[in-house]
């Protein structure tokens, strides 16, 4: 029984510069099962983002963007699959929510046309109607307490945190099997990306999503993810459950991210060595969470 | 009692919007001591960035007083309480002029403030970078071709060239990894002991308070709803704000957590 909902296998990426080619992943893999929320944590610049755009599918067309490697969703070679395949599950099997929710959202229409439009990716021939009290129905789902007001409303009325929160509803709407977080919240105020990480964890366990989610900020993985992969400049460099992995960083780099986290309870500022050579030490791989045979 | 560097005195600010007014700070009174680092906590819309913004003189407060070493300051700022009070933003490149390299920018500080005889100014300028962990070659560059944390060390210096004493660190690592967080911190730290600095911190982040400042003021919508010594106020804070914004911070360790529980739950049998 080998039932993955993602499956990446030694995925490469490199885009052709002026100076030549520039590596960015050297071969990653990584695989995500029905309702694991699964956490892809580094720096900026590590290659976590383009992950997720190689998954989706949107890296594939810069025509200086070099990809190998294999990227499997519920068991089909999505480089295998027509384009129109492909443009099918984006909306509504996977589904992405970015950052800034404000600039992700149409600024121009009010939030219940953009919502409709979701829903009409999901089931075309749905009436106004219907989607409207569709959409009202997901908006409560996600704790928005006058769904009407707020389909009607545009994203500048709204707060960042009710802006995320319709981001959230959009995303879940069409019940896809894929949810791909790229770093949601950090744009947020901690009280309210706390709110938010814990109603997208209630949503995602509901509905059995995948998630895939996206951050640099240990923190919130530890409170939100069952199982982690730290990447470093293109490689996994740690994989392992999130609470074994936060109770025992065993790869150098992870040790040293970790480290460098300041500490509520206090101790000062860490002190931080220069990135050394270990960081590239191979991929430390915690008992039971190696990737699944092929 | 010693006099303090800085005092706010029942300081408010009032935007006249079309409409309606909003208050955006609200009755504020603290004192900054010498060469203390006071964070300056709180939400967006708490008012952390009009308080820095009136201390800075970029807008005047619209009731109160910002007395700095005794005296009170104008609302139009001499040069002099230019060169005192100095601001490190959250984005160095919006703060650095693109087309002046790392050296022009750094030199202008200087020559606008007449810090130095002329011809030692580049000299000048060299132990600069070198004081905040740069190389002195890095003067050539443009901002644009400094990573993000030179760029932070870069503005770091450009506030320092002026013999500033009182520096408003405005989220100053708030766009950092967390690597690079860690050994600017660790930069700020060392400074302000070194030469005496007065630092004001303003962030959002609970965790860099709790290790790098002496006192900290929570603000909450306007208002100033607590402030103390960090080592007292993060394990017992006071205020219901303050422990629903400890409590919201994403943490690392199973000792966070733990403290961080037992907040929740103070809050809940207080509510």
């Amino acid at each position: 029984m080998s039932e993955t909902t993602l499956r990446i296998r030694d995925l490469r990426l490199g885009f052709m510069g002026y100076t030549g080619l520039v590596e960015v992943l050297h071969g990653i893999s990584l695989h995500i099962r029905p309702g694991e929320r699964v956490a892809l944590v580094g720096e900026s610049g590590s290659g976590k983002s383009v992950t997720a755009r190689i998954v989706l599918g949107l890296l594939q067309s810069l025509r200086s963007a070099q990809i190998s490697g294999l990227v499997e969703f519920e068991g089909r070679d999505l480089e295998r699959l027509p384009d129109h395949e492909r443009h099918a599950l984006r909306g509504t099997r996977m589904s992405m929510i970015f950052q800034d929710p404000t600039s992700s959202l149409n600024p121009v229409y009010p939030i219940g046309t953009q919502f409709q439009e979701v829903l009409r990716r999901g089931a075309p021939g749905i009436s106004a109607d219907e989607a409207r009290s569709l959409a009202a129905t997901a908006l409560r789902g996600v704790a928005i307490p006058e769904p009407e007001r707020v389909l009607e409303s545009y994203p500048f009325q709204l707060s960042g945190g009710m802006n995320q929160r319709v981001m959230i509803a959009m995303a879940l709407a069409n019940e896809p099997s894929l949810l791909i977080a790229d770093e949601p919240g950090t744009a947020l105020d901690v009280t309210v990306q706390a709110q938010t990480l814990r109603l997208m964890r209630e949503l995602v366990e509901k509905h059995r999503t995948a998630v895939l989610f996206i951050s640099h900020n240990l923190g919130v993985v530890r409170e939100f993810a069952d199982r982690v992969y730290v990447i470093y400049k293109g490689r996994i460099v740690e994989q392992g459950s999130a609470s074994a992995l936060f109770a025992e960083p065993r790869h150098p780099y992870t040790r040293a991210l970790m480290s460098a986290v300041p500490r509520i309870t206090g101790g000062g500022i860490p002190e931080i060595e220069d990135a050394s050579a270990d960081y590239f030490a191979p991929i430390e791989v915690h008992e039971g969470f190696a990737e699944p045979a092929a | 009692m010693t006099q303090p560097l800085l005092a706010l005195r029942n300081v408010s600010k009032i935007f006249r919007l079309a409409n309606r007014e909003v208050r955006a700070v609200e009755n504020v009174t603290f004192d900054v001591r010498e060469g203390e680092c006071l964070a300056g906590v709180g939400e967006s819309g708490s008012g952390k960035s009009t308080i820095a913004n009136m201390i800075l003189g970029i807008s005047p407060p619209t009731l109160g007083e910002i007395v700095f070493r005794g005296q009170p300051l104008p609302a139009k700022r001499n040069l002099s309480h230019r060169r005192a009070i100095q601001l490190v933003q959250q984005n160095p490149l919006s703060a650095l002029n693109p087309k002046r390299s790392v050296g022009a920018s750094l030199r202008l500080a200087l020559d606008v403030h007449s810090i130095g005889e002329r011809s030692h100014r580049d000299q000048r300028v060299e132990q600069l970078l070198e004081e905040v962990g740069l190389s002195a070659d890095l003067r050539r560059r443009s901002p644009a071709a400094l990573s993000g944390g030179q760029r932070q060390r870069v503005a770091i210096a450009r506030a320092l060239a002026c013999q500033s004493e009182l520096v408003v660190l405005d989220e100053p690592t708030s766009a950092l990894d967390v690597l690079v967080q860690a050994r600017v911190l660790r930069l700020l730290d060392e400074l302000r002991r070194k030469r005496g600095l007065t630092y004001i911190f303003i962030t959002h982040d609970l965790s860099v308070v709790r290790n790098i400042a002496g006192r900290v003021a929570v603000f909450e919508k306007g208002r100033l709803v607590e402030i103390g010594e960090t080592e007292r106020l993060f394990p017992n804070p006071d205020h219901p704000y303050t422990r629903r914004l400890i409590g919201a911070v994403p943490v690392v360790t199973a000792d966070e957590a733990a403290l961080r529980d037992r907040l929740m739950e103070e809050q809940d049998a207080g509510a």
